[in-house]
């Protein structure tokens, strides 16, 4: 029985429609006969054209998405809606501003019910952790964006994650900054035994991250195809994209991408036409 | 520190820049302030003055030094109704304790509806008719039904404050970040805990806004409560005052309740800024 409960992905999406009804009472498929699997502690990450439905296919796994048609499990069991074991890391910066750096790494456990103090010690390890040691007391707007990505990574571990659902996290950080944190997610990943989601928009990014790399159509959104990355761990984010292997998976996997991209951006042009 | 020390060899004339430009804005101030002091003159002065040429009846209109005769007279001999700080005390005691009723209402009222769309669409109609009465009125039937005492002088107070707070709390829950929300929802939170945690630190600069401006409301409501029928306090000497034919003594009030407003307004920004003290500087300049 026990054999058979660890057997269970992480998370299943089983061929999952999706359609929003806009006020007007127009219909919009977001998503389409949608299949995708994540094994327990593997990396995924998801590419595709903007507006494509990376976000609704998060929100599915979170449960603030119904899915119209088709299965959604999470730890094999159907999507509940308060998993305690979903992280989430938001595009938007959603530290709460008027929380210290202490205070916002501390929320979880305080939210769980530590008490402040075990809640505390352990934010302080964490802090260390992400190195800002010595900027407990700040506020976030006193912070760069690079830091305030690194206590939004820390409020998130803090809770130890089984599975961690990443949208677009370091899309709004410079090139040079969106490295490191990339290699600080890969370290805190490591040493955790999170399943990860990653949506990106950004090929290189999902590919220096991730075990498996799903393409999408553009809307309504499908699996076009899936990619495993056989590159080597662990893996330094900064190098590993001037190896052969990974130019070579990277010209791949553009291919895909290029047409759905192309799609996209036609329809976008017929729209402002 | 260190950085700023000029090094180079036209460090002095840097230096010498460097004090000018931090000697422009003490000028400025020292400017304003003049600029302040003369137009308080003119206007006093030309009052005075007309006044005393009865090119305005001093009759009707006073002049600034029986309205100072009348204060001073007041602060050393008391008024008509006992001691001036004993009549300001009473004024204040009626503000205050309409202006924290009020206030918590307002809050609690805001924080429930806002967190609630179906007591929010079911209530809006009712709070909507009730904001459209000028409530001023309301302050007559306090009187008939609460009597002379304090207690209808704090229920027109309380109405006065509710209305805006309630409007500026509501607005704030409901414009609360949905990111934040959803963040603290993730991490763990119930849903008591977010509005504790997210939604009331989120409308709070909304609340405190609203704060701001509906103390000098409560103050209104407490003066007109004892103007429409006291035994004590400040409306009440207005009123006097009116029967007696003496502007110099309304004037004279009207300067007590400029103080006791402003020394409120300063005490609330002070507070303000120590509860908000987590925003940007430029946001919490804004109204500096
Ligand atoms: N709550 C919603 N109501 C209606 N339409 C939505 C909603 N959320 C997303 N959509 C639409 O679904 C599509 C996919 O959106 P999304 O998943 O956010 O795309 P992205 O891949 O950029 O994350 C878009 O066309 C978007 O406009
Ligand atoms: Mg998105």
């Amino acid at each position: 029985m026990s054999a058979l409960v660890t057997e269970s992905p992480a998370i299943e999406l089983i061929d999952v429609s999706l359609r929003f009804i806009s006020p007007t009472g127009a219909s919009l498929t977001a998503l389409r006969n949608f299949t995708m699997t994540v094994r327990r502690g593997e990396f995924v990450a998801i590419v595709g054209p903007t507006g494509c439905g990376k976000s609704t296919t998060l929100n599915l796994i979170t449960g603030i998405n119904k899915a119209n048609s088709g299965q959604v499990k999470v730890m094999g069991k159907p999507v509940t809606g308060s998993d305690p074991g979903i992280g989430f890391v938001f595009q938007t910066d959603a530290l709460f501003p008027w929380r210290s750096v202490l205070r916002n790494v501390a929320a979880g456990p305080l939210f769980r019910g530590l008490p402040k103090e075990a809640a505390y010690t352990k934010a302080r390890e964490w802090i260390k952790r992400v190195g800002l040691v010595g900027f407990e007391n700040h506020y976030p707007h006193q912070l760069s964006g690079g830091m305030r990505k690194r206590v939004t990574l820390a409020q998130t571990f803090i809770n130890n994650p089984q599975i961690l659902l990443m949208d677009e996290p370091f899309s709004a950080l410079d090139v040079q900054t969106r490295i490191v944190m990339q290699d600080e997610l890969l370290d805190m990943w490591s040493s955790s035994n999170a399943s990860v989601v990653f949506v990106t928009h950004d090929l290189e990014e999902a590919i220096a991250l991730a075990d498996r790399v799903y393409v999408l159509t553009a809307g309504p959104a499908t699996v076009k195809a899936a990619y495993d990355i056989p590159l080597p761990r662990p893996r330094v984010t900064s190098e590993i994209r001037y190896q052969p292997e990974f130019i070579e998976i990277s010209r791949q996997i553009w291919e895909d991408l290029r047409e759905e991209v192309q799609i996209s951006y036609a329809r976008t042009q017929l729209a402002t036409a | 520190m260190t950085i700023d020390t000029p090094i180079s060899a036209n460090g002095a004339v840097h230096d010498a820049a460097e004090r000018a430009a931090a000697a422009a804005p003490r000028k400025r101030r020292q400017l304003i302030l003049a600029l302040r002091l003369a137009i308080l003159v003119v206007i006093v002065g030309g009052w005075e003055l007309a006044s005393r040429t009865h090119v305005i009846d001093p009759f009707f209109f006073a002049m600034p030094s029986t309205i100072v005769q009348q204060l001073w007279t007041w602060i050393i001999e008391g008024t008509s109704q006992g001691p001036l700080w004993g009549e300001v005390l009473v004024t204040l005691e009626e503000t205050v304790l309409g202006f924290l009723i009020g206030a918590v209402l307002g809050i609690v009222c805001g924080i429930v509806l806002g967190r609630d769309k179906l007591l929010a669409d079911v209530f809006s109609i009712y709070i909507k008719v009730a904001n459209s009465i000028p409530r001023i009125v309301l302050g007559s039937i306090f009187v008939i039904a609460l009597g002379l005492g304090m207690q209808s002088k704090v229920a027109l107070a309380v109405v006065m404050v509710f209305f805006v707070v309630f409007a500026n709390a509501f607005q704030g829950v409901r414009e609360a970040d949905r990111s934040l929300i959803a963040n603290a929802r993730i991490l763990g939170a119930s849903p008591l805990q977010i509005t504790t945690a997210v939604i009331v630190p989120a409308a709070m600069s909304w609340i405190l806004a609203s704060l701001h401006v509906s103390f000098g409301f409560a103050l209104v409501g407490a003066v007109v409560g004892e103007f429409l029928g006291s035994r004590h306090g400040i409306g009440l000497l207005i009123s006097t005052e009116q029967g007696l034919f003496s502007p110099a003594g309304v004037f004279a009030a009207m300067i007590v309740l400029a103080v006791v407003a402003l020394a409120a307004d300063y005490l609330l920004t002070w507070a303000e800024n120590r509860l908000l003290k987590w925003r940007p500087p430029s946001f919490a300049d804004v109204r500096g």
